[in-house]
């Protein structure tokens, strides 16, 4: 856990008033800013079509196949604007997203899947970063000549995550990493993120739903509400938050059940933020 | 015996042609989920480029297949920038009909050059005569055509397994979406999967050249061919190009070799292929090696 104020860090992304639409119509981002500070985990949170995917998409420039563009604002990265460059040259500058639901390649090998992640790099050490991921992920070596079509949900997101950390990332974007998996086998792909950003020094933003387990293992984290960030702070200061508590971890007092007009009132204020 | 023989072994020949120029079709297949129906013209391309080469500027026909070579990888190259690019993501029946059309100009465009119609042999290049072993005769470029048709489907065999290029390629023809999030610039595979089939396509046109001789429609031909190859072995594999063009090729001579006597007009050797083709469609609908989906339950 960090103790600093977020103003005394170094930041490795800024986003900055983003506004993303789809098909030049359908506004999904409406003026989103948050900031990842280098070499920690950032949580971004919230409910289902908030705008969290997107938000990742808008950074990893994922969002052409879906026909979405970055309207207005900037993503800046190490200090360059980043926004609406093709999703090859983001990889190459060291940003990677582990798409939500995993996609790894069903019909090759999981090796051949892992590979595929060092397609933009030149330098010799990709073998060495392999036998690293074989052993933050030790049964995907058990695995390696299996077609990935045929690893079970918890494997197939190891692999999409191993398959990212070959591009050498400096950012790693995950999005909904415990989708359909078991909550032991949530605990342990945490666990390994965890441990490859403090090992590695990678940056991590990671989207959930699963608001509990992120903010276990982030040290800030923001709240998305349709399409605008209307919460943050640090994890442990959200934790405590009666509105996280009662909306996100589902740990309000027993018995002191709210009406719902006290949810009312919840979501006039967000509103304003 | 030997006739059966003889039939089988240039049932093989002819098979190796095929699997070379299903290989060029294959491979955009298997990247861009494209059926290029104007593959023929690219094999007639390849074919009369060399001609043209040899012919006209009297350099060496080894040179000259070097350059038609390369020069069909261009074209194949272009025809994805310029006709297939602005595509991407549209249904498939307007790629189809993209690709039809572009059957149609390139067959003008090749009518516009002497080479329209009649027939051409490339000045002879191979050592004459051949090999005979048990009344079997196979000619020195008979088996020079199986050897090279090796080499191509070996090296490409290699890049598909085990360059990174290679499997980045099958990782695009696999998931668009997550390739992308790796950093594979699907664009430049798509293009890559084009000019390497107008390479293969020139080099299954030139084997033809170098077999017997060129004429437009017996090229086109070839690309229609191709149909019943990669149904038989799977749209999208390149292991079920080779073994389906051999399978077509020999079945193709044991049909006319055998039933044409009986049928008046013959062509028998035309018509097989498609009725395996059929047969095919019935009972296994992937192919003999073709992808089928995976899916966890």
């Amino acid at each position: 856990m960090s103790t600093s104020s977020p103003s005394e860090r170094k930041w490795l992304l800024r986003i900055n008033n983003i506004e993303v639409v789809y098909q030049d119509i359908i506004q999904v981002l409406r003026g989103v800013s948050l900031n990842v500070p280098e070499g920690r985990i950032t949580a971004l949170l919230g409910p289902n079509g908030a705008g969290k995917t997107t938000t990742l998409r808008a950074i990893s420039g994922l969002l052409v196949p879906e026909d979405g563009a970055v309207r207005d604002g900037t993503i800046v990265y190490q200090g360059k604007e980043v926004q609406n460059l093709p999703p090859e040259e983001i990889v190459k500058r060291g940003i990677v997203q582990v798409p939500e639901g995993r996609h790894v390649f069903k019909h090759l090998t999981v090796e051949e899947n892992l590979r595929v992640g060092s397609i933009t790099r030149r330098d010799a050490k990709v073998k060495e970063d392999l036998d690293r991921i074989y052993r933050y992920f030790p049964r995907l070596a058990d695995l390696k000549r299996r077609l990935a079509g045929y690893t079970s949900g918890g494997e197939q997101q190891m692999l999409a995550i191993g398959r990212a950390l070959l591009a050498a990332p400096k950012l790693l974007l995950l999005d909904e990493p415990s989708l359909g998996l078991a909550p032991l086998l949530v605990r342990e792909i945490f666990d390994i993120v965890a441990r490859i950003n403090a090992e590695e020094g990678v940056t991590v933003l990671v989207v959930e739903q699963n608001a509990a387990i992120a903010l276990a293992v982030s040290d800030y984290a923001y709240i998305m509400e349709q399409g605008k960030i209307v919460l943050e702070g640090e994890a442990e200061a959200l934790k405590e938050n009666p509105d996280v508590k009662e909306f996100y971890l589902g740990t309000a007092k027993a018995g002191g059940r709210k009406s719902f007009r006290d949810v009312k009132a919840y979501k006039r204020r967000k509103r304003f933020m | 015996m030997s006739y059966f023989l003889q039939l089988l072994v240039s049932g093989i020949v002819v098979g190796s042609i095929y699997a070379l120029a299903a290989l060029g079709f294959v491979l955009i297949y298997k990247a861009s989920r494209v059926i290029n129906f104007a593959h023929g013209h690219f094999i007639a391309i390849g074919a009369f480029t060399a001609y043209a080469v040899a012919t006209s500027l009297g350099l060496s026909v080894w040179v000259a297949a070097l350059l038609a070579l390369g020069f069909t990888a261009i074209v194949g190259y272009f025809t994805e920038r310029v006709f297939l690019k602005p595509l991407v993501g549209q249904p498939i029946i307007s790629v189809i009909m993209v690709t039809i059309g572009l059957a149609s100009v390139f067959g003008g465009l090749i009518h516009l050059t002497p080479y329209g119609s009649g027939n051409f042999s490339l000045p002879h290049f191979l050592p004459e005569g051949g090999v005979s072993f048990a009344g079997i005769s196979v000619s020195y470029p008979q088996l020079l055509a199986v050897a090279f048709t090796g080499v191509f489907l070996a090296a490409f065999g290699w890049f598909f397994q085990r360059s990174t290029i290679g499997i980045a390629m099958r990782a695009v023809a696999d998931d668009q979406m997550a390739s992308m999030s790796l950093g594979v610039s699907v664009e430049k595979v798509f293009a890559l999967a084009w000019a390497a089939a107008g390479l293969t396509a020139a080099a299954a046109g030139l084997i033809v050249g170098a077999i017997s001789g060129l004429n437009l429609e017996g090229l086109v031909g070839i690309g229609l061919k191709v149909f019943p190859v990669v149904i038989l072995g799977g749209l999208d594999s390149i292991p079920g190009a080779v073994v389906g063009g051999i399978i077509i090729g020999v079945l193709e001579n044991l049909a006319s070799g055998y039933l044409d006597a009986y049928i008046p007009g013959g062509g028998t050797g035309d018509v097989f292929p498609f009725f395996v083709l059929l047969l095919v469609l019935w009972f296994k609908p992937h192919g003999l090696f073709g992808t089928e989906e995976i899916e966890r339950v």
